[in-house]
């Protein structure tokens, strides 16, 4: 009476062999949706309503350069590191990817794994990535590295970094909020006042206080609990906010609530309209496609590294998303327009 | 501080503790059962990751709540089943292979969803459904009667659990099988059918607290529980492995997570703090079980695999 | 000699199982499960370099381990690893952080046992709950790991935080420490550490501790009967507290490994345990017992958890399988060969029936509570 096997796994097993043809179908439309903006790049877009906006027609490759990215979350996360995977892809690049790996040590292997297997150019999209790339940048001095969130190169001639102005985009959403909440109290879920999400919270804050408005912060402690960050946004409904804003992969069950509620919401990183494509005003997107066009020249001309980029809304790395679907009065969205324009010739600042 | 003590805002408040507490109170009152016939699950968090997905896809592929419901109800059961070869066919040392089905649920569940899905998506969420009449009644009906149907379910489990474990046989051959397995098949009691079963019943349990969990919030991403399921185990040691004792350490940790939240969005606890705050529900666990510990005994059998000479 | 065999036949089977289970679902992501394997085996094997890196990797396991194996001893269940090994990490960081200018000589044992301070610290409060107020330890060790990652959080972003990450990018992670806390490289071109040295050390210290010392053998009486050892003069609270002690200091350890033998050498959160640890704190739960909770034996078990570790991040490489997988699949094999420890009592039984029927002992693994 030995048993061969669990049974489990053999379930499992046969449910991936199921559903892979779902996935291959899947796939098969994403990859051919998937390609490139060739609208001219600007600060500000907004999206047809109706339309996924998400995905546009393929292009060329702007390089023959073989490119990996080494990324913290998932792939798919609507934030950071889609951000990423989506500006290289918007470029007509098939990078190799190693997602979902925050632990140093084994971004680290997979960096370095990617230097020593003869990539070009290896993306190293976070900033805890930095002190193992001091290590591994000159090891391979043929390579180069893009590293970000960073405002520094550490020195190093082989890696250029990045890192976005957050508090730009927040503070352009920030002044919107304010204009159409109407009790004055905004609710932003946040999970550790730290990184960019604190440089979003910052400049938020200060464009929707400019505008007479008050935002209600709450920190829930953690990037992925999803109930806390549900529960968060209700207080803040709860507390009069009547326009919600968050930070950070467990946002969407923030956003669930602001679906719920019919309040307005606003998102930053990546574009979140697909969560709820009636709220979301705006979404503050990375166009990181910007720099890294910018740094594929320079290594195909010979330059490996040695400069930092910043996403900003004057190099249109940082674009402000308007929703189609949401009809936001025209007087709002030139007043939005003119605090870009304030922003960018230093009128404004958004105190970070 | 004036702002906090309202009644609505008490009110909000509690109702907000209920609806955080439910996946744990599920969780631990199918690991009550399970630990009372001598059976530790430390693989909770990774059943509940596996059903939470099955329930997800299953809602977002057919718009049913309610296949969703039974699709989390099935994975968990299925994992049952294999818990149960694990532990009673097989006799494995319990600690570990409920950490081997954490880590498989952790990372199974994420695989499928990064292949089937990918993107997180919003599905339609458990609606609330108000109890007619008793949700009428001044401050407690808001509280306690406006929530979804798993919330409910998970509360009226527990008369129904404590009464299944004290009330009748399969129970009394649960709570014998944990305490003194060898006098339980001695006296003809099958410890192994027992068990399997207890297992069964904790597994399903913890399936319908992961369809709880992304059903009421209408949305799935990976390790959506974030160690849920470690809590809810926690819970069940709090709880002396009695139904109402885990229901008062989920309401208790669930509603301290909620005064947390309430106080940080109307600015009453300062940004510098906010983490510390965050760890208000733990170590509030640990001093309330400190100020009212009872000596109450674990089953004796816990975690003792049990063979027959 | 047949019982021997199967000792170690039976659970490489198990694993060879599960690595089965591993070829079907890399077969269902569409690739070569040959390829699959040689990926592996090449990223955790391969070559000098990876070999060092898979020891490095291993080390966090092995030291968590090791303290798995002493509280076990003392019956304890010690899953408070991830909090520990971040207190102790914080801990030998604050060191570091307030005296950089200390010469290594000195500095390193300073942060060595600063961290083996805060992560013993972190785990006697269990200890200390579990022997005077009844608190059980899962459950206390569960909420003071969720206790310890806010602590981290607070630290990393507040007191601690880089002054540069201020006014900069405010993440929430301190400055670059001191080369003088670094644990030096022992083989030049490789990853390979003192840190690896010190998991070794600590391992063949915990056996010696547990099998050669009066205090060991007090643990042990504790662990074995606490009625008769309270009755032979040992105090049975004073011993919990004292194994959770140690096993909290040697996650310490292992906090103080991950950050002063990392390439960045800094703290850095995620806010999460696991973006620090790894997992480090439950997977070195799984390297003990899967080392028949003896001290020695982890050593060779971490490695190969070790192995699966660097592995399955080449595996994500060159094939580009999803990382979920190598978790998965990692839960597989834990689960397939706790549970052959059954499977070898029936084989040993069909193999001595006639002569001797006391086949049916504890499982391989060991048997719990």
């Amino acid at each position: 009476m030995q048993p061969q096997s669990s049974p489990a796994p053999a379930m499992s097993t046969v449910r991936v062999v199921r559903n892979l043809v779902v996935l291959l179908v899947a796939l098969a439309f994403v990859a051919a949706a998937c390609g490139s903006d060739d609208e001219e790049a600007s600060n500000v877009a907004t999206s047809e309503c109706g339309t996924d906006s998400s995905f546009d027609e393929a292009t060329e490759p702007v390089t023959d350069l073989s490119v990996a990215i080494v990324a913290p979350s998932a792939s798919q996360d609507l934030a950071f590191t889609q951000s990423m995977v989506d500006a290289v892809a918007a470029l007509g690049i098939e990078p190799q990817i190693t997602d979902g790996t925050f632990q140093v040590e084994a971004a680290a292997e997979a960096i370095r794994g990617y230097a020593d297997s003869g990539v070009d150019v290896v993306i190293a999209h976070g900033t805890q990535f930095g002190g193992s790339l001091a290590e591994i940048a000159p090891d391979f001095p043929e390579t180069s590295f893009v590293w970000g969130t960073s405002s520094e190169t550490q020195g190093l001639d082989n890696v250029f970094a990045y890192t976005p102005a957050a508090d730009q985009g927040g503070y352009v959403m920030g002044t919107v909020a304010a204009a159409i909440s109407e009790s004055g109290t905004i609710g932003m879920v946040g999970p550790i006042d730290a990184g960019d999400a604190a440089l979003y919270v910052d400049g938020f804050v200060a464009g929707a206080e400019s505008a007479g408005a008050n935002v209600n912060v709450s920190f829930t402690g953690s990037f992925g609990d999803v109930p806390l960050a549900t529960e968060a946004a209700t207080a803040h409904v709860g507390a009069g906010a009547d326009v919600l804003t968050g930070t950070a992969q467990h946002v969407v069950g923030a956003i669930n609530v602001a679906s719920a509620n019919d309040i307005p919401w606003f998102g930053t990183q990546a574009n979140q309209e697909s969560l709820a494509p009636e709220l979301v005003v705006a979404s503050q997107v990375y166009h990181w496609e910007v720099v890294l066009a910018d740094i594929f020249d320079q290594v195909e001309a010979g330059t490996l590294g040695g400069e930092v980029y910043e996403l900003t809304l004057e190099n249109n790395g940082l674009v402000i998303e308007f929703n189609g679907c949401y009809e936001l009065a025209e007087d709002v969205k030139n007043g939005a327009l003119e605090t870009i324009d304030g922003i960018i010739d230093g009128s404004i600042s958004t105190g970070a | 501080m004036s702002d906090f003590f309202t009644l609505s805002v008490l009110v909000a408040t509690f109702a907000s503790g209920v609806r955080l507490a439910t996946p744990y109170l599920l969780a631990g009152l199918g690991e009550t059962v399970g630990q009372r016939s001598g059976v530790l699950n430390l693989g909770v968090d990774g059943v509940m990751l596996l059903s939470a997905f099955g329930a997800y896809w299953t809602s977002l592929e057919t718009g049913s709540l309610l296949l969703g419901v039974g699709a989390g109800l099935l994975v968990g059961l299925v994992m049952g089943v294999v818990y149960g070869i694990i532990t009673v066919i097989f006799q494995a040392e319990q600690g570990i292979s409920g950490i081997g089905i954490y880590l498989f649920g952790l990372g199974f569940s994420d695989l499928l969803f990064e292949e089937m899905v990918g993107t997180p998506t919003p599905i339609k969420s458990l609606p609330k459904y108000s109890i007619p009449g008793l949700s009428r009644l001044p401050i407690l009906g808001e509280a306690l009667f406006e929530h979804n149907l798993m919330t409910y379910a998970a509360f009226l489990l527990v008369p129904l659990v404590a009464l299944l474990l004290m009330k009748t046989t399969f129970g009394m051959n649960v709570r014998a099988v944990g305490e003194n397995p060898e006098a339980a098949d001695s006296l003809g009691v099958s410890v192994g059918l027992t068990r399997f079963a207890a297992i069964m019943v904790g597994n399903g349990m913890a399936g319908l607290a992961g369809a709880a969990l992304t059903l009421g919030l209408g949305i799935f991403q990976p390790n959506l529980t974030q160690g849920l399921g470690f809590i809810a185990v926690a819970l069940v040691y709090f709880g002396a492995w009695r139904a109402r004792g885990v229901m008062l350490g989920a309401l208790l940790y669930g509603i301290v997570a909620a005064v947390v939240l309430q106080l940080k969005a109307r600015e009453l606890i300062p940004l510098e703090a906010s983490d510390l705050a965050a760890m208000a529900p733990a170590v509030l666990t640990i001093v309330a079980l400190v100020v009212v510990a009872g000596r109450i005994e674990a089953p004796a059998a816990l975690t003792n695999p049990f063979s027959r000479h | 000699m047949i019982r021997r065999a199967l000792g170690a036949v039976v659970p490489v089977g198990a694993a060879l199982v599960a690595f089965l289970f591993g070829a079907i679902m890399i077969v269902a992501l569409g690739a070569n499960p040959i390829d699959g394997l040689v990926a592996m085996l090449d990223g955790a094997f391969g070559t000098r370099e990876r070999l060092a890196t898979t020891a490095v990797r291993a080390t966090p396991l092995l030291l968590v381990g090791v303290g798995i194996c002493v509280a076990f001893r003392a019956k304890v269940i010690n899953i408070g690893g991830e909090g520990q090994i971040v207190i102790g990490a914080l801990a030998s960081t604050a060191v570091a952080l307030a005296v950089p200018g200390t010469p290594k000589v000195l500095l390193l044992p300073m942060v060595i046992v600063a961290g083996m301070v805060g992560g013993g610290f972190w785990g006697a409060i269990p200890g200390a709950l579990k022997a005077y107020a009844s608190v059980n330890e899962i459950l206390s060790t569960i909420m003071l790991n969720l206790v310890a990652v806010q602590v981290m959080n607070y630290l990393l972003r507040g007191p601690m935080i880089d002054p540069l990450e201020v006014e900069g990018s405010r993440i929430p992670q301190t400055e670059r420490l001191t080369d003088n806390a670094a644990l030096p490289t022992l083989l030049s071109g490789t990853r390979l550490h003192l840190g690896v040295v010190i998991g070794i050390t600590a391992a063949v210290a915990a056996y010696v501790l547990l099998w050669r010392t009066p205090l060991g053998f007090r643990l042990r009486a504790v662990g074995h009967n606490p009625n008769a050892a309270r009755a032979s003069g040992i105090s049975v609270e004073r011993s919990i507290v004292t194994a959770m002690a140690i096993s909290g200091s040697l996650s310490g350890l292992a906090g103080v490994v991950l950050v002063f033998g990392s390439e960045s050498l800094r703290m850095v959160t995620d806010g999460s345990a696991a973006g620090f640890t790894s997992a480090a704190g439950f997977n070195g739960i799984v390297a003990a017992l899967f080392g028949a909770l003896h001290p020695l034996w982890t050593i060779p078990s971490a490695f190969l958890f070790g192995g699966l570790l660097t592995g399955a991040n080449n595996l994500q490489r060159v094939l580009q399988i999803p990382s979920p997988l190598a978790v998965a699949l990692n839960g597989i094999v834990v689960v397939f060969v706790v549970s052959s420890g059954r499977v070898r009592t029936w084989i040993e039984q069909r193999i001595r029936q006639p002569v001797d029927d006391r086949g049916a002992s504890a499982p391989v693994a060991g048997g719990g509570g």
